[in-house]
């Protein structure tokens, strides 16, 4: 079972209690009467879909009912760290020529890619 | 043709609804008092005086005084359940701050279980690690059983009260009594 940290229970709990709830620190523009349709549609509708780090909104809905922010992985679905809503967006992209810096305890995800080689 | 009444033993439809399991007894809690109080933790102070107990700041935490019980659901949320019966909305009237309060008596429905298997007959349907360590006599979390959703409250080593929506109640007893028969 996937176990999510709730920042504000301050414990692990099954992801039976969660729910996802989008992509988390989506800007609103200023004045959003101004914007132009294809400035609103990028804002309301388009969304990035990354292989890797994506930053989340979840809603722990079964048990503390709050939102709050989690940086998960798309590939492995581990969930790097979780923070309180309202939190600055953590810069967690590695510098050029670093590996990501993941916890010591996550191990690459054997891809297709990786043992096979990429299908030509 | 071999006889099949030879091996099987007769289970009666109702049988596991039947309360009263070897080791885990299910009891459906009498009435009760309960409100719904959401305050700022400005708001704290006064409302733990109004209501005669510390309301608890801390996750999973409860206070109880005499038959009043205070449950932290969440970081300005708790549930607070008086089993005298106990008016508890007239007990805030003249709390002075902001808050919300919600008398939910009647929405709710609790199921005590308890018996040396209670802990098992719970986790059957509930992800919650109910380990004394981690779950100690006082602690309350709302969480999931099965498909509903509860409030689980210990009251004692092999004591919890489940808290439901009372529309809930008959799928949840079913869901425990049916845990306790083969516990």
């Amino acid at each position: 079972m996937l176990l999510i940290h709730c920042p504000y229970c301050g414990e692990d709990r099954s992801e039976l209690e969660f729910r996802a709830a989008g992509d988390a620190h989506i800007a609103r523009p200023a004045n959003i009467a101004a914007i132009s349709d294809e400035e609103f549609a990028d804002y309301f509708f388009l969304r990035d879909n990354p292989k890797g780090l994506i930053y989340e909104r979840w809603r722990h809905i079964h048990g503390c009912g709050r939102f709050f922010n989690a940086v998960r992985d798309t590939v492995s679905d581990k969930f790097v760290m979780t923070y309180k809503a309202g939190e600055p967006k953590p810069d967690l992209s590695p510098a050029p020529g670093v590996a990501p810096a993941l916890p010591a305890d996550s191990r690459p995800v054997e891809t297709y890619e990786a043992t096979e080689g990429r299908a030509e | 043709m071999a006889d099949p009444f030879a091996t099987a033993a007769r289970r009666p439809a109702l049988a596991a609804h039947a309360s009263g399991a070897a080791r885990a007894s299910l009891t459906p809690a009498g009435p009760a008092t309960r409100l719904s109080l959401r305050a700022k933790p400005e708001a704290v102070p006064a409302l733990s005086a109004a209501l005669g107990l510390d309301l608890p700041t801390q996750p999973k935490r409860a206070a109880r005084q005499g038959e009043r019980h205070a449950l932290w659901l969440g970081p300005d949320e708790w549930l607070v359940i008086d089993e005298s019966e106990a008016p508890l909305l007239q007990a805030l009237d003249g709390a002075g701050v902001l808050h919300s309060a919600v008398d939910i008596s009647h929405r709710n429905a609790a199921i005590l279980v308890s018996g040396a298997g209670a802990a098992a007959v719970l986790n059957s349907g509930c992800p919650l690690n109910l380990s004394p360590a981690v779950f100690p006599i006082g602690a309350c979390a709302r969480t999931v059983l099965s498909k509903a959703e509860i409030v689980l409250y210990r009251t004692g080593e092999t004591d919890f009260r489940v808290e439901c929506w009372r529309s809930f109640a008959p799928y949840v007893l079913a869901v425990l009594a049916e845990a306790a028969a083969e516990v």
